[in-house]
């Protein structure tokens, strides 16, 4: 049985991780649980729950930010820009329906955490690019603040970003302040049917080349775009999102048409359309109750990805389809099995890095989740954690063996 | 100098110079090593040029490699490294340091791949900012963020400082905008982050590796994100009668979810001061102005210049002017790039201050400061990113007449405003030398602490640029004890499952 140590206030956070400290034990800080599938499976002594660290501590329209406690639901969050017209940018996905686990049930610590993007990551960055500051317990289980409140700030190290994607490792965040932006008041999706990989990936690469300015650009195999009935298609496609005044929105749908005109003729999906079409894309929803067939993440050049998704699903009989304008590939493995390796042996030529994101837990313990590192990087990256963590209390080996 | 505290100089180092020489020239061949006293003159300070210090020796390595022997040559030896780009710093990042080996990067002015289909280039640290934009452009491509340096700083030194630019409210900072590094620790080891691809993977070091005032590493090749330019860019300028209406304006644009691509705003005396110097037509009669572009496809600018316009009015606009052609946009922004030199001209000397502030205060902020004027008698000219609430300050001194100490002690005084309003003590010149000593207005020493063991991560001895950012050095060994008590109820008061 392991202890869960639940907190309501920073300096609850603080003896928490003194407590485990002085006990020698190790914790598994979790926000509501919504990602404990993602890493590699830790074994600690006691699980942190942050869901009582809760609530919006500071919304300012006008300045563009929004800080709020690390337990805070993001989807409260995200209620409450939507009703100020504004949005996380960063278009955070929801991994619920992937991992099986409730929907829109991830909190802003876990979205922090996991450096979550969506389909805006290649027009407006990832988590990363909107952290502005940090209150965190590092593992001395001691409080500290880094960053600020303002959207340009360059003092002192940039360790608001650093926490993004650490998964806990270093740090637990007991508040966070975000950049936030307003929500464009159009969007449509511009839909290029009949395509082959090859095409696909000089289509998107054209529509970025452009200055269409692009928000979402994404390539679905056949079978994955029937999954998406938005899309209105049974071949191969690409979908690219238009976003903006309506005016703006307009003028670049037809400079859009212009320059796929070479690869086809396309269609337009509006409104309630387009949104499902890209939340489907955000939240891997093509691979939804797929069970516990391995599902991977491959971040790479985006030229290389549209090939490389269907260079993997030939040679394992995967499913697998791009975001981020190739740049991203799911791939849906026909078994439980991860076969790590040939998965990241197809992607090396390549460069980028492969990340196991749904497996049994036997599995995420027997090959490495996230990319292995050259020796000198891996031995960096245990140094910096051993800076904030010396005794290894947070989420131990959750990232890598070890660490 | 004032009474700022740089590292003791090791005797045993300076006395070692010939043979570190000697040992450096075996590495870097020829004119790489320079140690003759008046080659050395124009390394001896970067933009913050009230401080001069000549370093041990200057050594302008061209390969990754040679940065590797150099550095591992200088962690055995246990000499210090001062990194250099085109020593363009307004903070004293690249002051040298008497014992320290001044390491320039200027030779590494190659761009190595434009790869238009993934919309990134590889370049090497040297090459200036706009000279990445030169290479791409025949495409149409650019490199986003526009220091007003940029003609003369490197991508290496934008990396160590994290720069911005006035366009950097839309399209980011330098950290919004790279993708990878490769970057030799002071051991010599070469690691690499990131590349074409988004998200480097593993632990972000690419974030806190941009901004690090070449403390942590030393850059030898950068990743950028190209950008296709805008179709056009069109600008409205405006003049209000108070500043406060002014600072409605940018809120109450904003608010209407209109992100521009600058918001540039100038105060009475910065316009007097621009206007007396490149004659476009500024307005003088008006407490502030406002340069608000916009960009995109034509109908975009069309109709939010009609938007932004309105807002004006509503905001008490006293005088405003569309562009209605490119050399007349170009007209709206000569004076405000010219702000820095129009101040030079009326004064012998001026410090540039770079806070942040959250917008909301900026009333109250300039009426602080014009209290502060009086007190320190020297005034001051405000240019002012408006959109992203970064402040430069312009504080006009005479060295000449003992002013100095003056200047600083109002700057510092500025920058305690800042961060008292909620905001930060600088926005993208970085910390440096300059605002060291004012780290504890905005750290404890305890959240100090975690940033220098990071620092430790990467250079456990301190070698890299030392007497920089950090108020306090110390010891690796004494930041990284940690003393745990054993024996206490573990966490007795909270509920357990
Ligand atoms: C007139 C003027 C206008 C300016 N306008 C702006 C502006 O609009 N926005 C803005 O942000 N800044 C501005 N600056 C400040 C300055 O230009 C920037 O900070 C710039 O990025 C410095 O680049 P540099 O190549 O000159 O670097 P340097 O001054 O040589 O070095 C800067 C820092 O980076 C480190 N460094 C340099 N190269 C490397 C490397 N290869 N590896 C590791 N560390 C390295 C140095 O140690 C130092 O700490 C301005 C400066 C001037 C003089």
């Amino acid at each position: 049985m392991t202890d869960v140590l639940k907190v309501a206030d920073e300096a609850g956070l603080v003896a928490a991780v003194r407590a485990a400290l002085e006990a020698g034990k190790t914790l598994d800080v979790t926000g509501r649980g919504s990602k404990r599938g993602l890493g590699r499976p830790s074994q600690t002594d006691w699980t942190l729950d942050l869901s009582g660290l809760s609530g919006v501590t500071l919304y300012e329209p006008e300045e563009l930010i929004l800080s709020a406690k690390a337990g805070t639901p993001i989807a409260e969050i995200e209620a409450l820009l939507q009703a100020r017209g504004q949005m996380l940018a960063f278009e955070p996905l929801d991994y619920g329906p992937l991992l099986g686990t409730a929907d829109a049930a991830g909190t802003l610590g876990g979205v922090i955490a996991c450096n979550l993007a969506g389909p805006r990551r290649i027009s407006h960055g990832a988590a990363r690019d909107h952290a502005l500051g940090a209150r965190a317990v590092s593992g001395r289980a001691e409080a500290f603040k880094s960053g600020g409140r303002v959207v340009k700030n360059v003092t002192g190290y940039d360790l608001p970003r650093l926490f993004a994607g650490s998964y806990g490792t270093l740090a637990v965040l007991s508040e966070f302040t975000l950049k936030v932006l307003p929500r464009p008041p159009m969007a449509e999706t511009v839909v290029l049917p009949g395509v082959a990989p090859e095409v696909a990936g000089r289509a998107m690469s054209a529509a970025m080349g452009s200055s269409c300015e692009v928000s979402g650009a994404a390539y679905l195999p056949a079978p994955v775009a029937a999954r998406i009935p938005e899309l209105n298609v049974d071949v191969p496609a690409v979908a690219l999102r238009l976003e903006g005044f309506e005016p703006s929105v307009r003028a670049r749908r037809a400079m859009l048409i212009s320059v796929l005109m070479p690869f086809g003729a396309v269609e337009v999906a509006e409104d309630a359309a387009s949104a499902a079409i890209w939340s489907a894309i955000r939240d891997v929803r093509p691979f939804a109750g797929t069970g516990e067939r391995a599902v991977w993440r491959l971040s790479t050049a985006p030229s290389a990805g549209p090939a490389l998704a269907a260079e993997l699903a030939e040679t394992l009989g995967a499913e697998a389809y791009c975001d981020w304008a190739g740049g991203l590939v799911w791939l849906l493995l026909p078994g439980e099995a991860s076969q790590a390796e040939a998965v990241r042996a197809a992607l090396a030529p390549h460069g980028g890095h492969a990340t196991l994101v749904r497996a049994s837990a036997a599995e995420r313990a027997a090959v490495p989740v996230f990319q292995p590192q050259e020796a000198g990087l891996a031995a960096l990256t245990r140094r910096v954690k051993a800076s904030f963590d010396p005794r290894g209390v947070l989420n131990p080996g959750r990232m890598y063996a070890g660490m | 100098m004032t009474g700022l505290r740089l590292p003791e100089a090791d005797a045993g180092v300076l006395a070692r110079r010939e043979e570190i020489i000697a040992a450096l020239r075996a590495i870097v061949p020829g004119e790489g090593v320079i140690a003759q006293e008046r080659e050395m003159r124009p390394y001896e300070s970067d933009a913050l040029t009230a401080y001069k210090q000549l370093p041990l020796v200057v050594v302008l390595p061209s390969t990754t490699e040679q940065v590797a022997q150099v550095l591992r040559y200088c962690h055995e030896n246990t000499i210090r490294v001062v990194p250099r780009g085109a020593g363009t710093s307004l903070s004293g990042g690249a002051l040298p340091l008497a014992d320290a080996v001044l390491l320039g990067m200027g030779k590494f002015n190659r761009v190595l791949d434009i790869d238009f289909p993934n919309r990134c280039a590889v370049v090497q640290p040297g090459v200036t900012n706009l000279g990445i934009t030169k290479a791409v452009e025949h495409e149409n491509f650019y490199y986003a963020p526009d220091p007003s340096s940029q003609i003369a700083c490197t991508i290496g030194g934008n990396v160590g400082e994290n720069s911005g630019g006035v366009h950097c409210l839309k399209y980011g900072l330098t950290t919004n905008n790279v993708l990878g590094v490769e970057m030799v620790l002071i051991t010599g080891e070469i690691v690499r982050l990131g590349g074409k691809h988004l998200d480097a993977g593993g632990l972000e070091l690419l974030s806190v590796i941009i901004g690090s005032e070449g403390l942590l590493g030393v850059v030898t090749e950068v990743t950028v994100r190209l950008l296709k330019k805008p179709d056009m860019a069109r600008a409205v300028l405006v003049g209000f009668p108070t500043s406060e209406d002014a600072g409605e304006c940018v809120a109450r644009t904003i608010a209407a979810g209109i992100i521009p691509a600058a918001i540039e705003m100038m105060d009475r005396d910065a316009i007097a001061a621009a206007e007396a110097f490149v004659n476009v037509g500024y307005p003088l009669d008006v407490e502030a102005l406002l340069i608000v572009e916009l960009d995109g496809p034509e109908a975009e600018c069309a109709h939010l210049l009609e938007e932004v316009s309105a807002i004006a009015r509503v905001c008490n606009a006293a005088t405003l002017r569309v562009s209605t052609s490119e050399d007349e946009r170009l007209g709206f922004w000569a004076g405000r790039k010219a702000a820095f030199p129009a101040v030079g001209r009326i004064s012998p000397d001026y410090l540039c201050m770079d806070g942040t502030i959250p917008r909301k205060a900026l009333p109250l902020v300039l009426a602080r400061m014009r209290e502060l004027s009086e007190t320190h008698g020297l005034k001051c000219a405000n240019v002012f990113h408006a959109g992203d609430g970064n402040l430069h300050p312009l504080i006009l001194y005479d060295a000449n007449k003992g002013e100095m100490d003056a200047a600083e002690a109002f700057g510092a005084d500025i920058l305690r405003l800042c961060v008292e309003v909620g905001g930060v003590l600088t926005g993208e010149h970085g910390v440096g030398i300059e605002k060291r000593d004012l780290m504890p207005v905005m750290f404890d020493e305890v959240d100090l602490a975690h940033q220098q063991r990071l620092k430790c991560a990467f250079d456990a001895e301190g070698l890299l640029n030392p007497g920089k950012v950090f108020p306090t050095l110390h010891r690796c060994a004494e930041l990284g004890r940690m003393h745990v008590s054993g024996g206490q109820v573990p966490f007795p008061d909270l509920p357990r499952f």
